[in-house]
């Protein structure tokens, strides 16, 4: 693996040697070209639009090409940062490609939703001098994209079919990143997935705006490329169970099934009509293009759409409500803004489109109409106390500071728990107090041939820490499968 | 995409389809349900299983065209294509041996409670069926439901068949004549709210079976919520069959009318 990007071959010498580390640092970063804030909620084209050839050349440049690169450790797939970045800096954007395609089964789509702030570029010697990471992510979308483009094929080869099959449960991130390195390790993979879309998450609830179908489905062929086999509109533990397919001659399962079940607050007046999940609002628009001419999909369509949470899934919300028609569109989360669970650009972006901010402020009631359709929400206003468990300043309730607000369609978006289905179908399997399946440090579970990362590991997580669960899950998987050992 | 191998008109807007699902038409249960997308731009719509073949591989399902899903789909002829059916969802129904059982439906509600009143019969029950209808025309499958009941009593809106009168006087006929263990119904909303408060009067237990708004089917989305016993529960992993006496129903007719 080391070989294609080597810190000591001779062609990175020379490019270490042409410039000084004075005169790269005296380089700004990469501004992200994209869509006018007004422009993007009339459609709901992709907003970053990506760095040019030459803004690309100009950032890899910036790379100082560390000896220790502290970026691969915030990495949670571990990618060789630096080795695709400087094959970018010498022109080779296809090399750049095949070392993320070592150990990214999905580069334009991390390049995309990663919160590189928090992980690789939080993690670069630029931060130390006080001067803004390498664009790591906008480079990584760059070379995933470019070979996209170009239809260069750089595949990594697969090796010879070993015959064992495995079954997937679940066609998110997670399980397409174990789907890819099973392959590549010459296993026979079939990806089974409850909708009618392959993609999981990626199709059915982070938008068009930010995460294009297109994208995702260029990734989805790569994979059917590797021999990756996809099976829609199957529940496993339901329309086929473990058992079956043990008889069917699988090898072993990796359960990938996702979260799943949105969680509501359980306050007065939550399932009045208008009243969704921000799994249902999304999916009904992603996945079910409600609003768009000739769908039969319904979605409810307000002049005034409150999004309660501040993670990354009510971002998507509120931006989508926007982009569907609402003149008002307000995010509404009991903390502050510092204390956002939402990217950086996410935030920024929403802001630009005009979404309204309203921090330190939390649903208790709602009131609806006659029908039952909602028409309000009462507010508590909140302070920030001590800090919590997870570290931010928890959010406390002002007394007698509560206020009504008008609403037609309100987002809840207070994130998920696991989805039982699969642990419920399957005796034997254990889980967790909170319902999540059970695993040891490999990722393996109760049951020897059954294997589980992702949300349903986690009960909650980002793209890429699915992803490296499903990298890790593989390998593990791999052992126990040749070796009998983890 | 599911090929529709046979199709029965059983009213003007009634259709009975059997449509290839080998793998569903092995794993179901009584009580299961599918989520069906008519065509590719189509919605994802629950309807619960009638009957399946497992040699031949077919579900049944029996709709009635009320919106522009269920429209598309009784439109389908032999040979034609469902867009998609995933299942079976749901938690199957809990039958055991408890002595006499009341069976009752309302309209196409028959056709997933045929199914039901068979495992019933089947476990050594006393079956007495109650189906009703507005008008004679609307009563559906009364050979088959005949076929594995002890009794059937036909109710009608209109009296041109069986009795005059609306399904709680026939099953309130039936509490009154005989001890009655237990109470399965299935139909529109309304008329399950009724059956519920009927039998929670005579503190008979009973089971109804939802038919919520749903998406995925699945327990992502959450469209299913209903409110029983005082807490939220989401139809799709959780039912589609209840505690009666526990749903909250008019909650759930406000819910249902979420879209029209």
């Amino acid at each position: 693996m080391k070989t294609l990007s080597h810190r000591d071959a001779e062609w990175r010498k020379q490019l270490r040697d042409n410039l000084s580390a004075r005169e790269r640092t005296a380089l700004p970063r990469a501004k992200m070209p994209m869509l006018h804030p007004s422009h993007r909620i009339s459609c709901n084209a992709e907003v970053n639009c990506g760095l040019s050839d030459e803004q690309a050349l100009a950032e890899a440049t910036r790379c100082l090409d560390c000896p220790d690169p502290q970026c691969v450790s915030g990495c949670p797939v571990g990618i060789d940062i630096p080795g695709f970045i400087k094959n970018i800096q010498r022109g080779n954007v296809a090399e750049a490609a095949t070392v993320l395609r070592q150990t990214s089964a999905l580069p334009a789509v991390c390049g995309r939703v990663c919160p590189q702030e928090r992980q690789c570029e939080s993690k670069c010697i630029y931060n130390k001098m006080k001067k803004p990471a390498v664009a790591i992510g906008w480079l990584e979308r760059y070379a995933a994209d470019s070979q996209r483009s170009a239809a260069q094929s750089s595949e990594p080869e697969c090796i010879a079919k070993n015959g064992k099959k495995i079954a997937v449960a679940g066609s998110g991130p997670c399980g397409l990143s174990f789907a890819g390195d099973m392959a590549r390790r010459g296993y026979d993979v079939t990806v089974f997935e409850a909708l009618h879309e392959i993609g999981g998450v990626l199709k059915y609830g982070i938008p068009e705006f930010r995460l294009p179908n297109s994208v995702v489905d260029a990734e989805l062929d790569a994979l059917r490329a590797m021999g990756v086999k996809f099976v829609p509109d199957t529940v496993v533990g339901k329309t086929i169970s473990y058992d079956d397919m043990m008889a069917d001659g699988y090898h072993a399962m990796f359960v990938a099934s996702g979260a799943g079940l949105p969680r509501f607050m359980g306050i007065p007046g939550e399932n009045y009509i208008n009243i969704l999940s921000s799994n249902e609002y999304l999916t009904r628009i992603n996945l079910m293009h409600a609003g768009t001419e000739g769908f039969d999909t319904p979605v409810p369509k307000g002049a005034t759409v409150a999004v309660i949470g501040g993670g990354n899934t009510a971002m998507d919300s509120v931006r989508t409500a926007l982009r569907m028609g609402a003149a008002r569109a307000m995010l509404v989360y009991r903390r502050g803004e510092d204390e956002m669970p939402a990217r950086l650009e996410e935030i920024e972006h929403a802001r630009q489109e005009g979404v309204e901010f309203m921090t330190l402020a939390n649903p208790v009631e709602y009131l609806a109409d006659q029908q039952g359709r909602v028409r309000a929400m009462r507010v508590q206003r909140m302070a920030l106390g001590e800090p919590d468990e997870s570290g931010r300043r928890s959010p406390v309730p002002i007394d007698g500071a509560i206020y009504e607000v008008p609403v037609d369609v309100v987002v809840v978006s207070v994130g998920v728990s696991p989805n039982p289905l699969i642990p419920n179908a399957i005796s034997g399997l254990e889980v967790t107090r909170r319902g999540t399946v059970a695993v040891n440090d490999s990722l393996q579970s109760s049951i020897p041939a059954i294997f589980a990362g992702g949300d349903i590991v986690r009960g909650g997580a980002t793209v890429i820490l699915a992803m490296g669960d499903g990298r890790k899950a593989a390998e593990a998987m791999h052992n126990y499968l040749e070796n009998n050992t983890l | 995409m599911n090929k529709i191998v046979a199709k029965e008109h059983f009213s003007e807007n009634v259709v009975c389809l059997k449509v290839e699902a080998p793998l569903i038409a092995r794993s179901r249960r009584p009580g299961h349900f599918v989520i069906v997308i008519p065509d590719e731009k189509g919605e994802r719509i629950p309807l619960t299983i009638a009957d399946s073949d497992r040699e031949k591989g077919t579900i049944t399902l029996v709709v009635q065209a009320i919106g522009e899903s269920t429209r598309k789909i009784c439109a389908l002829e032999p040979g034609q294509y469902l867009h998609s059916v995933t299942g079976p969802l749901g938690q199957a129904t809990h039958v055991g041996k408890v002595g006499t059982v009341v069976c009752c439906g309302g309209g196409v509600g028959v056709a997933p409670l045929l199914p039901i009143i068979r495992a019933f019969k089947e476990a050594g029950n006393r079956v007495v069926s109650v189906l009703a209808a507005r008008t004679k025309d609307l009563i559906i499958l009364e050979e088959q439901v005949a076929q594995f009941s002890d009794e059937v009593i036909i109710m009608t809106d209109d009296g041109s068949y069986g009795q005059q009168g609306l399904v709680t006087q026939g099953v309130e006929q039936v509490i009154q004549r005989e001890p009655v263990d237990e109470v399965v119904t299935i139909g529109p909303a309304v008329m399950m709210k009724f059956v519920a408060l009927l039998t929670k009067k005579y503190n008979i237990p009973t089971q109804c079976s939802l038919n919520t708004i749903m998406v995925d089917g699945t327990g992502m989305c959450g469209a299913c919520r209903i409110t029983v016993g005082g807490k939220v529960k989401f139809v799709c992993v959780d039912g589609p069959e209840f505690d009666a006496h526990q749903v909250d129903f008019d909650e759930m007719l406000m819910r249902l009318k979420a879209y029209n």
